[in-house]
């Protein structure tokens, strides 16, 4: 593992929007919330393309959509408990149905939001995203990874869907050589025959470390980063289905609707293999420090370590 | 206005209604009672104020009516079939399968459509995206955003309401079809939304009352919001909701319901009269 330093998605975001933020197409609204979702800092840089919506992420996704139909490219920021969580009907009905030119980038996903707690975690936001049809959902899981899908993001015309996360987490991806970034495309950290854990987020550098304590136990563990939950890479995972006989999938959302919901629903129709979740199970979270809340939904190394040995033995 | 344009605009409106009736007749359902208590409306915006042009609908410089009241497409489709952003003669697959003319709006699929509508309140926050895109980007052109009462129930409405004075949206005019009737009944019984008026004035709006169904009062609401600087304008438009189909109108349960083969006869009959009595008085001027 690198010896980086642990930079939260959300601040790789904002400092990468402000990197390729020149475009004049590029307006970018937040709900408030812009010093927490890190998009006040393209704000800083472009004050007179950067708007505060207020405390109504309902009006933010519609305004959004509005600009956009004069061939801007709009990003809107608040938390994933609210964009999309709150204007779920606005991004259906008024950005994804007309195919409009926004992103939608909900920040402090998952469990590692910590103390603020459940009404602030969101658990359901890919699941959301994800049954919308031609929606483009990203997850990237360090500052790399993210750096990258945003320039995919800003590159494809049409709507998206990222989610970045609260918490600093280690950077993994520049040190993986051959590691290339393409929007729908996964990417494998770490090959294997037994068994392939299939991660996304924050849980990607939790599947290498439970890669690496498998190894111990001399099981061979293929990792494989999901970064764009939809369109899936299809390919790559009946390939890894195929290969390796035993499917873990790894995300910090319910597991209900999310990357395993996703997955199941891909290798059951076409190579069905053992295959177990490692997610929030069907419940909402709680207020705590991230690493206990991480231990509490079972969402460590050891516990993704153990759920790959059980996929295993059910070859 | 000269009287030769009230009778022209009264006319094209006339012949709006009559295609909003055939309309949601063939389809079997509908929103006839919105859709003809903005017909008189839609003529002067349409036939007269809107700087359009039907051959370059995409035009970027164009002036964008948003009918956040979607359902109110049989409206939307006459005005821009007779305007020749696509043939009449496609009104009849309003709401079928193989039609491109869906029950609400759809800017990828029905040319003349700046924005796709439906879901109550969201079409008043893009009205302002659009806005907000004009005097960003210093164009002049005008955003009309078309609600009814009923809608500005949704919260959303008020959020946009909010930003469009916050944003000094003087390119922006809301104007609100208040038939006071919406699906289930009187909007005051439903919901009040009352006092409108001060409402949007406490909001950072300036408000012109007019009779929606009176063409000079239509256009000079219309008028008089260009002249309105650093604010958007509410014309608060009081109308009749089935207006020009006797039994339909005021009557709430026209709001979403298709009439039957019998009652189509009747209302064509209604609005055929019509028409023929303007068409003559217009070649009569």
């Amino acid at each position: 593992m690198s010896e980086l330093k642990k930079i939260a998605t959300r601040l790789a975001y904002g400092e990468a929007l402000r990197e390729f933020g020149a475009d004049p197409r590029i307006i970018a609204m937040d709900a408030d919330l812009g010093v927490s979702t890190m998009s006040a800092i393209f704000g800083q840089a472009y004050p007179e393309r950067y708007i505060d919506m207020g405390i109504a992420e309902a009006n933010m996704a519609g305004v959004a959509a509005g600009l956009a139909t004069t061939g801007k490219i709009v990003l809107i920021h608040s938390f994933a408990m609210f964009a999309p969580g709150r204007m779920y009907d606005q991004v259906r009905n008024s950005i994804v149905f007309p195919r409009l030119n926004v992103k939608v980038v909900g920040s402090h996903a998952g469990v590692t939001v910590g103390q603020d707690g459940p009404t602030h975690q969101a658990l359901e936001d890919i699941a959301l995203m994800r049954a919308l049809p031609g929606m483009v959902v990203l997850s990237p899981c360090d500052a790399n990874e993210t750096r990258l899908a945003l320039r995919a993001m800003l590159d494809y015309e049409g709507p998206c869907y990222m989610r970045t996360g609260r918490l600093a987490v280690d950077q993994i991806t520049q040190d993986i050589p051959g590691y290339r970034f393409e929007l729908g495309k996964g990417c494998t950290l770490r090959d294997g025959k037994d068994v392939t854990i299939v991660a996304t987020g924050y849980m990607v550098a939790q599947a290498l470390k439970a890669a690496d304590a498998l190894e111990q136990e001399g099981v061979s563990a293929r990792v494989i980063d999901i970064h764009t939950i939809k369109p899936l890479d299809q390919e790559l995972l009946i390939a890894a289905a195929r290969e390796t006989g035993a499917i873990v999938t790894a995300e910090e959302h319910n597991i209900i609707g999310g990357l395993g919901g996703a997955v199941a629903e891909l290798l059951v129709e076409n190579h069905p293999v053992p295959m177990e979740r490692i997610g929030v199970r069907d419940t909402f979270g709680r207020s705590g420090d991230p690493a206990s809340l991480v231990e509490y939904y079972k969402l460590t190394p050891a516990d993704i370590a153990q759920a790959a040995k059980k996929a295993i033995s059910r070859k | 206005m000269e009287k030769q344009k009230v009778l022209e605009l009264s006319l094209a409106a006339a012949k709006m209604r009559r295609l909003i009736v055939d309309q949601v007749y063939a389809a079997a359902s509908g929103h006839p009672g919105g859709s003809l208590s903005i017909a008189d409306i839609l003529a002067v915006l349409y036939w007269q104020e809107l700087n359009i042009d039907p051959k370059e609908p995409r035009k970027a410089d164009r002036d964008r009516v948003v009918l956040s009241k979607g359902h109110c497409s049989p409206g939307l489709y006459a005005a821009l079939a007779l305007r020749g952003y696509f043939p009449v003669e496609d009104l009849k697959g309003f709401r079928q399968t193989e039609s491109y003319l869906s029950g609400h709006p759809e800017m990828n699929k029905v040319t003349g459509v700046d924005m796709s509508t439906g879901s109550l309140g969201q079409g008043f926050s893009s009205a302002v995206g659009i806005a907000l895109a004009g005097k960003l980007d210093q164009k002049d052109y005008k955003v009309y955003a078309i609600l009814g009462d009923g809608e500005i129930q949704e919260g959303q409405v008020w959020e946009a309401a909010m930003s469009a004075a916050h944003f000094k949206l003087d390119n922006l005019v809301a104007i609100l079809d208040n038939n006071n009737l919406q699906i289930s009944g009187s909007v005051d019984k439903v919901m009040s939304p009352y006092p409108i008026d001060e409402k949007f004035a406490a909001f950072g709006f300036e408000v012109i009352h007019i009779d929606g169904n009176d063409m000079n009062q239509i256009e000079g609401a219309i008028h008089k919001a260009r002249t309105i600087k650093g604010k958007p304008t509410l014309i608060l438009a009081k109308t009749v909701k089935g207006k020009g189909v006797s039994f339909m109108e005021n009557n709430y349960k026209w709001h979403g319901s298709a009439p039957n083969k019998e009652q189509y006869e009747q209302a064509v009959g209604e609005l055929d009269a019509e028409i023929a009595r303007l068409e003559k008085e217009v070649a009569a001027q």
